[in-house]
């Protein structure tokens, strides 16, 4: 196995006076353990079992832990876009959350300049709500003002495309396509300006047009002098966005460089198995 | 593996130190106290809308809409009339048994669905709390808000049934502000304790129920407690009366009804009201805080 540990050159990179590039966020040793609760199965789930664990304190077999990242480390600079490569159930997207903040981590610590955003396909917003209020409320959630959320509501919900096809942002998000819930969603966190974002296959559903744009609009973020997390299937969307990638396989990196080198060993993996 | 101790090739330095020199700070940890209080001051506008959008989606798929936000309580005390007031008959030496009950039951309410829902303000918002970030208490409190909404709506028809009935309009009513603002504060303590610990111990929602019906039963809803003194040792009697639940109910029945029959004194009422609030207001609020960080998990 090729070792590309050493970080890419970035061009774009924004750097300090000395001349050192500014880290925007620094992963040290994490290690991640997930508690899943399985849900009901034949047999380990009946009212007798569960007196029989009670008795003799066992675990329940319904619980389950899974080490989803072992030992990850990496910096990542301003200014830099990272694509984040692996098969599903790789790690990538508990390790976004993990930068976020969301996800408590077990063990090594992770360090972020400002409050970075995570911008998932599961950003659970409410269904039962119209798309106009989910732009609000998801706005005041990342800490807009109410004069800043009235003032950026329409462009967003311009921006995600919605209404093209007739007042979609008064219904509720329930009745929207899967492509449309994930390009509103994206809208709002493109709103607003971010100091590192991360993006987890938030692109993926939108059409061919709303990609473009999208990628435009990470572009601008990126010029912002923010660094970028991309986690895509899309090996095209990440080599047209991002200059280094990270390999995650099985929770562990297996490869940290250049986009065009950890792809090539990537797509070697992926065709060999 | 592609790990190694040196977080930055540049400079040789590990992941500590090159944090401390470029004023990185650790992902998810917890803010003291004073900040997190600021922090949530700064979302409030985010927690009202959210409480806001919660009771606008809780009836969205009823054709009636709002409308069953009078009418829920309408309905909850015409059923427990006719099963407690007209079958059985408790209504004892009660002179004005329909007011009494309804108070009773909306005041208890209150607090009911702000504990099922505080329960589960965690909990059930796993998507939410793992792809935002916010003060996560926002959550236990837009339940107590969403539920005080109801509660206000619930105090319109309770004026109604009681002016009905037969009760005198005083100045008194206007004891009804500080009561419920004094039980708001203390649910919201509860519904922040109840979700810290709904977070971890899954069970607690079959639980709560059972909890609840009880706390129902001791709180003199349905009938006066002075029954208790009947059966009870005098110290469980005493101690029944320290019962924040019948404490509001009792405010709150004394603040409209003419001749409320409230078993306690009122200033010792109003003390116990207000110590209970603070109690469960800041030990709810500083018990959440702690486990600011670990929420999310699953």
């Amino acid at each position: 196995m090729a070792e590309l540990s050493t970080a890419a050159p970035s061009a774009a990179a924004t750097t300090a006076a000395d001349g050192s590039r500014i880290p925007t966020v620094i992963v040290d040793d994490v290690h991640i353990v997930y508690r899943v609760h399985k849900g009901a199965t034949a047999g380990t789930n009946s009212p007798v079992a569960a007196l029989r664990r009670l008795l003799i304190g066992a675990k329940p077999p319904t619980v389950r832990e899974v080490h989803a990242v072992k030992g990850v480390s990496f910096t990542a600079y301003r200014g830099e876009a990272i694509g984040l490569l692996g098969s599903n159930g790789s790690g990538k997207s508990t390790l976004l959350r993990a930068i976020a903040g969301l996800l408590p981590v077990n063990q090594g610590a992770i360090y972020t300049q400002g409050q970075p955003s995570l911008l998932g396909v599961n950003a659970a917003l409410m269904n039962d709500l119209s798309g106009e209020r989910n732009v609000v409320l998801g706005c005041l959630a990342m800490g807009m003002s109410p004069a800043q959320v009235r003032r950026l509501a329409p462009e967003i919900i311009k921006f995600s495309g919605i209404n093209d096809r007739g007042d979609f942002s008064s219904l509720p998000m329930r009745t929207y396509s899967s492509g449309m819930a994930a390009r509103l969603r994206f809208s709002i966190a493109a709103a607003k300006k971010h100091d590192v974002l991360l993006i987890d296959e938030a692109l993926a559903t939108g059409d061919a047009r709303f990609r473009r744009r999208s990628e435009q609009r990470v572009r601008e973020l990126r010029a912002e002098a923010g660094t970028v997390f991309l986690v895509s299937h899309a090996i095209a969307s990440i080599r047209d966005t991002c200059e280094r990638s990270i390999w995650l396989e099985s929770g562990v990196i297996r490869a940290d460089g250049p986009t065009d080198e950890v792809v090539a060993e990537y797509e070697k993996y992926m065709n060999r198995s | 593996m592609a790990t190694t101790a040196v977080a930055d090739p540049d400079s040789g330095l590990t992941g500590a130190q090159l944090a401390a020199r470029y004023g990185l700070t650790s992902a998810g940890a917890r803010p003291s106290l004073p900040s997190y209080v600021r922090q949530l001051w700064s979302y409030r506008h985010f927690i009202s809308a959210y409480a806001n959008a919660k009771l606008v989606a809780s009836f969205s798929n009823a054709r009636l809409g709002r409308l069953w936000q009078v009418l829920t309580p309408l309905t909850n005390a015409a059923v427990y009339y006719l099963i407690f007031g007209v079958v059985l008959g408790t209504r004892g030496d009660i002179d004005n048994f329909i007011a009494y009950l309804c108070t009773g039951l909306f005041v208890f309410t209150f607090t009911q669905s702000v504990v099922s829902g505080g329960v589960q303000a965690i909990s059930g918002n796993l998507g939410l709390i793992r792809a935002l970030h916010f003060p996560r208490a926002c959550l236990p409190i837009a339940v107590t808000l969403t539920q005080f909404q109801h509660l206000l709506a619930s105090i319109v028809v309770l004026a109604g049934i009681v002016l009905v009935d037969g009760e005198p309009l005083t100045v008194e009513w206007l004891l009804v502000l500080p009561a419920i603002l004094l039980q708001a504060v203390f649910n919201a303590g509860i519904a922040m304790a109840l979700a810290r610990l709904g977070s971890k111990a899954t069970d607690l929602k079959q639980v709560v129920p059972f909890v609840m019906r009880t706390w129902m039963y001791a709180s003199g809803v349905l009938y006066s407690v002075q029954y208790f003194e009947k059966h009870l040792p005098d110290w469980a009697a005493q101690l029944a009366h320290l019962n924040p639940l019948l404490v509001y109910i009792e405010l709150m029945r004394h603040a409209v009804m003419e001749s409320a029959p409230v078993t306690a004194s009122m200033g010792q009422s109003w003390l116990l009201g207000l110590g209970w609030a603070v109690l469960a207001g800041v030990g709810g609020f500083v018990y959440f805080w702690h486990g600011e960080k670990e929420y999310g998990r699953g």
